[in-house]
Parts: C-alpha cells; sequence; structure tokens
C-alpha cells in the first residue's frame, strides 16, 4: 500500500516534470515560429498598430497614475530616511535613480502583464476555444502570423514607452512631493539628480531592460493563448498562468540582467 | 473604431513616449552637459586617490572644467595615475596644483585645481606631480589618537 503510494507520488512528479520541460521546449519553438512568420506582422504594420492601440494605449491610464502615486510615495518615504542625516537634497537622486533603474521598468512590466498580457491570452485563448484559429487554418491564414505575431511586437513596443512614462511620471510625483510639499530646495534636487545620473549607464540600461520584460511579458501572453485548453476553464486557468508565470520571470530577468548591468566600478 | 483615430491615439502614445525618454535624458540625466565640446587630456599621479570615480567632476574654485576620464595603478612607482579631460578653454599654469577634496562631509570626490603663478601653460598630455592625496577619515582619526596620547604621558 505504502509502496503504491509512494511510486504513485514520484510517477507524478516524473509526470508534472516532464510536461514542464516539453512546454518549455515547445514555447521556444513558438517563439522561433513568431520571429519567423512576423514578416507580414511588420509588412502590414496596421495590424501591429491596432495591437499597439490595445496593449499600449489603453495601459497608459494605470501606468501613468500608478507612476504617479509610486513617484509620491518614494518622495515621502526618501525624505523620511533621509532628512535623519541632513542629506535631504538627495532626494532627486534616490527618486531618480531607483524610478529610472528599477521600479520604472519592473513595476510597469508588473502591471503591463496584469493589464494587457492577460488581455492577449484571454483573446488569443478565446479565438482558440472558438475555433476561430483553426478556420483561419482552413484558409490558409496561419494564425501565427495574422493573431500572435501583430500582439507580440505590438508588447514589445509599448512596453519601453510605458517603462519610460513611467519613470517620467515618477519623477514628476517625487518633485510634487519633495519639493512643492516638503520645501526640499528646488535647484538642488534637479542638479544632484543630474549630476549623478548617467545617460548611458542609468536611463538606457532601464530602457534595455523594459525591452527585455516586454519580450518575455509578450511571449508568455501569445503563448499561454496559443497553447490554452480550448475550453473556458482553460482560457481562465491560462490567463492565471500568464500573470503568474511573467510576474515571475519579470523578477527573475530583473535580477540576472541587475547583477550584469550595475556590478559597481 | 476606425483606423485613421487608432492611429491618431497610437501616434500620440508614442510620442508621448518619446517625450517622457527626451525628459529622461536631458532633465535627469545629464546628456546635454557631459558633452562639454572639446577637451585636453591631463595625467596627475597621487598616492592615494581615496574613493575618486572615473567621470568625477574637476573643479577649480567651484567651478567643473573637466572630468576624470580614467584611473589605473603604476606598478613601477606605486602611485594611482589620474587621467582627466578638462575643457578646451580654460588653461592652467604649469605650477597648478592638484588635490582631491569631498564635497560636504559624505558627498562624492573631486579633484580640485589650485592655480599656481607660472607663465607657462599646461600642454596636452602633461604629467603633473605636484598633489595632494585625498584625506582618508581614518588616518586622520589615528593621528589625533596617537597625538592625543602622547600629549596625555607628556603630562604626567
Amino acid at each position: 500500500m505504502q509502496d503504491n503510494y509512494l511510486s504513485g507520488g514520484l510517477r507524478g512528479l516524473g509526470r508534472r516534470v516532464t510536461s514542464r520541460i516539453w512546454r518549455l521546449g515547445f514555447a521556444s519553438r513558438f517563439l522561433l515560429a513568431i520571429l519567423l512568420y512576423s514578416g507580414t506582422a511588420l509588412r502590414r504594420f496596421g495590424l501591429t498598430i491596432r495591437e499597439i492601440y490595445f496593449t499600449g494605449v489603453l495601459s497608459l491610464v494605470i501606468i501613468l497614475v500608478s507612476g504617479l502615486f509610486v513617484g509620491m510615495v518614494l518622495g515621502l518615504q526618501g525624505y523620511d530616511t533621509l532628512q535623519r542625516y541632513g542629506s535631504s537634497e538627495a532626494l532627486g537622486i534616490l527618486v531618480a535613480l531607483s524610478l529610472v533603474r528599477e521600479l520604472g521598468p519592473v513595476v510597469a512590466a508588473l502591471l503591463f502583464a496584469s493589464r494587457a498580457g492577460s488581455a492577449i491570452t484571454a483573446e488569443i485563448g478565446l479565438m482558440k476555444a472558438t475555433e476561430q484559429l483553426s478556420a483561419m487554418e482552413m484558409m490558409a491564414i496561419s494564425p501565427i502570423a495574422r493573431v500572435v505575431a501583430p500582439r507580440f511586437w505590438a508588447g514589445v513596443i509599448s512596453m519601453p514607452i510605458l517603462a519610460a512614462l513611467f519613470s517620467a511620471l515618477g519623477i514628476f510625483g517625487g518633485y510634487l512631493v519633495g519639493v512643492q510639499l516638503i520645501g526640499v530646495d528646488e535647484g538642488s534636487f534637479w542638479s544632484q539628480m543630474q549630476a549623478s545620473v548617467d545617460f548611458r549607464e542609468d536611463i538606457l540600461n532601464g530602457v534595455i531592460k523594459s525591452f527585455v520584460f516586454g519580450l518575455i511579458v509578450s511571449w508568455i501572453a501569445v503563448f499561454e493563448g496559443y497553447d490554452c485548453e480550448p475550453t473556458a476553464e482553460g482560457v481562465s486557468g491560462a490567463t492565471t498562468r500568464t500573470v503568474v508565470t511573467s510576474s515571475l520571470a519579470i523578477l527573475a530577468a530583473d535580477f540576472i540582467l541587475t547583477a550584469f548591468m550595475f556590478r559597481g566600478v | 473604431m476606425n483606423r485613421a483615430t487608432l492611429d491618431l491615439w497610437v501616434g500620440f502614445f508614442v510620442a508621448i513616449g518619446l517625450a517622457a525618454l527626451l525628459f529622461l535624458a536631458l532633465k535627469v540625466g545629464n546628456l546635454a552637459s557631459t558633452q562639454v565640446g572639446e577637451t585636453y587630456r591631463l595625467q596627475a599621479e597621487f598616492d592615494n586617490i581615496g574613493g575618486l570615480k572615473v567621470r568625477a567632476p574637476i573643479k577649480s574654485a567651484g567651478v567643473v572644467v573637466g572630468r576624470v576620464s580614467e584611473i589605473r595603478f603604476d606598478p613601477e612607482s606605486y602611485r594611482a595615475v589620474v587621467g582627466m579631460q578638462v575643457d578646451n578653454r580654460y588653461k592652467f599654469p604649469r605650477d597648478t596644483i592638484l588635490t582631491i577634496n569631498t564635497s560636504g562631509l559624505l558627498g562624492e570626490q573631486y579633484i580640485g585645481f589650485e592655480v599656481g603663478g607660472d607663465t607657462e601653460m599646461l600642454k596636452d598630455g602633461a604629467t603633473i606631480k605636484k598633489t595632494q592625496s585625498a584625506v582618508v577619515l581614518e588616518k586622520l582619526i589615528s593621528q589625533f589618537m596617537f597625538n592625543k596620547a602622547q600629549d596625555d604621558s607628556g603630562k604626567k
């Protein structure tokens, strides 16, 4: 009895591991297929523009509002800590560096995954469940080229723009709280920020980060949608998996990228 | 939604994205002020550079006149060699003394040019030997303690 229980558990574990690895392999092949078929998405750019509207423009409000609030919180918390050491003028550096290097790309990507990534998965999953994808194949239209690739590229293009907006609004929020509300000197707020934020080291690395996060989120979102079980339950499960997997992937990738980019001198 | 409105919105989206990037580059970063036009190179040897970093400012009378471009260790003289890019508009006399200072108590370190009275000016690629090392706080404290101890034992 106990032997059965043990072997059954082991078999289940083995099956789960194999299916994960199988899915990873399938996802990689899928990414390759997207890249191969993306000629259509780029030639008929109207398709991609439509998707940029749905993933990017419609995410603007959540990104802008949360950027502003994150910056304002940073301003308050940063001031509270910095003034204990009598260096509240460094508030500008604190707000700008933490937003441009980390919070901008990461938080914007997390919001993007839950706002746009889940929508992409649900849309593609429903298309699969209602057999629209199969219908396209019947008409000799590749669903990867017509449906998946435009959504993928729209995500990749939108993500850096959203992250830049998040950082800019966050810095503005930090300025509002730090300078206008608390009364940190405006001149030293901006000049210290400008003296220690480097364009290549900090800003461009932040843009590269957000680009990588855009790739990861879009990839996971379209894959989960394409791979989901064509039932109502399957679509809802795939949507949840998109948000969970891409959030974890963003944080892990962020650690790796940070380790490469900011090692200190 | 028709095509034109869609294009308008996406165009607006991309435009404000670029504006945000421009804001980050110009107002937050210092892209505009890093290119100080033409520069010339100077070298200086220090016994100890403390916490000086590449891209640290070079100041004369408090005004930024250049940036540190490289820091390396000379294995023959066992001294630190600091390469500097100084703005072409500013020439300094040959007997200028270089010091490593700290802005504020815990601020970043920079190189200060104490201008001398020589009529000949430093040329491109010149090496400056008259330098003053960074103040290492631990050394200063131990020196103070040592002197204090000596004073106390002298009194007895």
